[in-house]
């Protein structure tokens, strides 16, 4: 029951337990995943065996690869950051233009269109990589039938990769652009309109300044949604493997501290971007 | 030209400058290769490089007992890995929005959503290594001695629960929070004063304040879980019998792409139908739901 009303002791007792209790659930998974990157055994489990670096270093005398030394983990690290630059920069430009379509154009269908705007979100990932990738290999073979084009860009591999996540990323794009241009004051447009400024440099020196924690907000959660995706990645991935494919196959294969030290790589990462994201918030919102 | 006409002209061209990368995203990425895929589950393949249109892949689907097994399964898992989670969640979302003030709330609230800033990979690989044989929880219910020898944790039906909780938690907990904290204390106040029990309260003022929130919650969550891959077929390993793993399985690995698609459309109909009922229970609208996501 809520405070102003009386609440017997237990009642209050429950609550404080079961917060405690909830908070463990969440953070004991990555407490384990952090405390076993340090572990000095071969295996991720417990015993503790006492404290090393090696499986960040690497340790030649007892045949450890660190993580810095995996080249192949380390590389997975850089097609994923391409990936997500890729993507970002093409949903926060996609986002921001949907978004004045939206809030600013008036055209018939405006409200079927943005409706199906938000189709991505609700067609599971899986689904979105398979359509996309049978798609994709329709045009290939056609071109290829017909004009004798060999478009490898259309098999499974980055390309792919990147539009297929850009897919359903630009509607979480164009959801927090437009929501912020709506609450825009057009007045001080039409300010500065009759003070004699024209059309782009309104748009530079008025618009794009009061977008600009909504584009950079959507470029961090658009980098790191596509930093993170597996669904719809692993239906289109070809040779090179993004962090979360390549982590998953060794999964599979069996555990190895390594895969730890790249977690605790990537929570690192992910702290540092939502801390930054959350300072430049005004706290109002 | 006067200059009405060149205004008129100039605004339909930066319209359809602004319509064209839209309807190219749209189009290209979402309207035809659904349109791809749905051609190609409603063809067979009788030769190489020679189909005919036939409805022999969704035959398999009812005719095989082994895939329609599998899509049931998927969908009652998801069924109660929604409703636990709702349980499970509410509390919590109570907590945040009513019992703590100011910054014990937000405090909470943000650690509720630190793990979700992690990659669902790193949580997986969390759970890993605390259930599985050698892990930490067995050994820690050996030292406690609740059991004799270690015990797998991993690869049962109610890991894989665990785990698509865990991924949903958040899903769930940021619809109710603000649908929770748009109800009026004074209304829970005026009904004890009248001397209704906490129950009686729940059930005739809170649910109905919160159901838009509830079911935003709960189509939200549904959705995630029955396209969930990673979380099943990891900690489930081979006894998981998940529907993706199906769709998987027929367009990368045996290359049926015919077979796959129509998996592909089965499950999204699934998914559509319950997003349809669910909105239709509480007569929401669709764009409503998704914005308070």
């Amino acid at each position: 029951m809520i405070p102003s009303l009386p609440r017997p002791a237990w009642l209050r007792t429950t609550t404080a337990v079961y917060v405690v209790a909830f908070l463990a659930f969440l953070f004991l998974p990555l407490v384990v995943v952090a405390v076993f990157a340090f572990n000095d055994a071969p295996y991720p489990a417990p015993p503790w065996r006492g404290f090393t670096l090696d499986w960040f270093l690497g340790n030649s005398s007892k045949g450890r690869t660190g993580l810095f030394a995996d080249s192949e983990l380390m590389g997975s690290i850089l097609t994923s950051c391409i990936v997500a630059l890729w993507v970002t920069l093409l949903s926060v430009l996609l986002g921001t233009a949907n978004a004045f379509l939206l809030e600013r154009g008036r055209f018939p269908g405006k409200q079927a269109l943005s409706v199906l705007m938000l189709a991505p979100l609700v067609i599971p990932g899986v689904i979105l990589g398979i359509s996309i990738l049978a798609f994709a290999s329709r045009i290939a073979e056609f071109a290829d039938d017909t004009l004798g084009w060999e478009l490898d860009f259309l098999r499974p591999g980055l390309p792919l990769v990147v539009l297929g996540q850009f897919s359903f990323i630009a509607t979480i794009a164009t959801l927090t652009i437009s929501a912020r241009l709506r609450r825009f004051d057009r007045t001080l447009e039409e300010a500065a309109f009759n003070l004699g400024a024209s059309k782009p440099a309104v748009f530079r020196t008025i618009v794009l300044p009061y977008l600009r924690p909504a584009l950079l907000g959507s470029a961090a959660i658009s980098f790191l949604m596509s930093f993170e995706d597996f669904n719809t990645t692993l239906m289109l991935v070809g040779a090179d493997s993004p962090l979360t494919v390549m982590m998953y196959g060794r999964m599979r294969e069996g555990a190895s501290p390594v895969l730890n030290a790249v977690s605790l790589f990537l929570m690192a990462a992910s702290a540092v971007l939502a801390l930054t994201f959350m300072r430049r918030r005004p706290p109002a919102h | 030209m006067d200059s009405a006409v060149r205004a008129r002209w100039h605004g339909r061209l930066s319209l359809g400058l602004l319509l064209a990368p839209a309807i190219l995203w749209l189009g290209a990425l979402v309207i035809l290769p659904h349109v791809e895929l749905g051609v190609l589950s409603f063809r067979e393949r009788v030769s190489p490089h020679n189909y005919v249109a036939s409805l022999a892949q969704y035959k398999t689907f009812f005719t095989d007992p082994l895939y329609w097994n599998v899509f049931v399964r998927t969908a009652l898992m998801s069924v109660a890995a929604t409703v636990l989670t709702l349980l499970l969640a509410f509390p919590i979302a109570w907590t945040i929005a009513k019992l703590s003030t100011g910054r014990a709330g937000s405090l909470l609230f943000i650690l509720c959503l630190i793990p979700f800033w992690v990659s669902e990979t790193v949580r997986t690989l969390g759970w890993m290594i605390l259930l599985r044989e050698s892990g930490v929880l067995p050994a820690l219910l050996v030292k406690l001695g609740i059991t004799a020898a270690p015990v797998e944790l991993l690869y049962h039906d109610a890991t894989i629960l665990v785990g698509l909780i865990y991924t949903s938690l958040l899903f769930m907990v940021i619809p109710l929070i603000s649908s929770l904290e748009s109800l009026d204390n004074a209304l829970i106040e005026a009904a004890y004063d009248l001397g209704a029990g906490g129950f009686a309260i729940l059930r005739t003022i809170v649910i109905p304040h919160a159901a838009p929130g509830i079911t935003a919650g709960c189509i939200v969550v549904f959705m995630l879980t029955l396209g969930n891959y990673l979380t099943p077929t990891l900690l489930g390993g081979k006894n998981s019998q998940w529907f993706t793993e199906q769709i998987y399985t027929q367009f990368i690995t045996r290359f049926n792409w015919e077979q796959g698609a129509a998996f592909g459309f089965l499950l999204l109909g699934l998914s559509t139908a319950m997003v349809v009922i669910g909105l239709k229970i509480t007569g929401q609208r669709f764009g409503d739901v998704m914005r308070r996501t």
